[in-house]
């Protein structure tokens, strides 16, 4: 399952949500990640923007790689504004044993941070600007450019 | 003809070309000064599927997007 949302996550009843929809399914661990935006270089908060039709095929493909080992992968993400000390991002593992829920919620946000479509601006004086330095190319980038 | 899309912090509007393919896009859009950091770090989608060759073919209809550096989360 994949969620989006305009602006701060609701942690509590997304967390709660994902548990009682799961709570029959017989998993024997339940692993969430949560994340929060924190004080840091004196930004008041972050905004997102998100490209949904390649985000979609990219948790599809993370949906059948946890549906092979048993697992269930959720994760919802904010659109737009998130102010200090709110949350933008979550993710979980629901599988029968702990190791592949932990393994795999390990996999899932490194790969995230390194793939998934979306673009994190600080929100700084009134301004919202492109985080670059804290950005990753995605693998294969630079197709257009010039050759050296 | 075919749109080409910027997403994310590439501040340009779509752009709809003639083109064959991507090797066509590139050297259009090598010519645009402020894209010259953008195109060494940006991906490239195909109807919204990642591409990795500039050969691949482009037909009327088709939409290509630039995807700049990520950071979700």
């Amino acid at each position: 399952m994949l969620s989006l949302y305009d602006g701060a996550l609701n942690v509590p009843k997304i967390l709660k949500d994902w548990y009682e929809e799961e709570a029959s399914g017989n998993y024997g661990a339940y692993v969430p990640f949560v994340g929060t935006v924190r004080s840091e270089d004196g930004i008041d908060g972050l905004s997102f923007d998100i490209y949904e039709p390649i985000l979609s095929s990219w948790f599809e493909a993370w949906r059948k790689k946890a549906k092979a080992k048993g697992a269930i992968v959720k994760m919802a993400h904010s659109r737009g504004d998130v102010l200090l000390r709110e949350s933008s991002y979550i993710a979980c593992v629901f599988s029968p044993k702990r190791r592949v829920a932990l393994e795999l919620i390990d996999e899932f946000v490194e790969d995230f941070k390194a793939s998934a479509p979306i673009w994190k601006y600080d929100l700084k004086d009134g301004q919202r600007v492109y985080a670059l330095e804290r950005s990753t190319a995605i693998k294969g980038s630079g197709l257009l450019g010039a050759k050296e | 003809m075919v749109r080409v899309e910027f997403l994310g912090p590439i501040r340009k509007n779509p752009m709809e070309l003639d083109i064959a393919n991507l090797s066509e896009l590139a050297a259009i859009l090598q010519e645009d000064e402020e894209m010259n950091e953008w195109l060494k770090n940006s991906a490239v989608a195909v109807n919204d599927t990642l591409v990795s060759s500039l050969e691949a073919p482009l037909k009327d209809g088709d939409k290509v997007s630039l995807l700049p550096p990520v950071c979700g989360g």
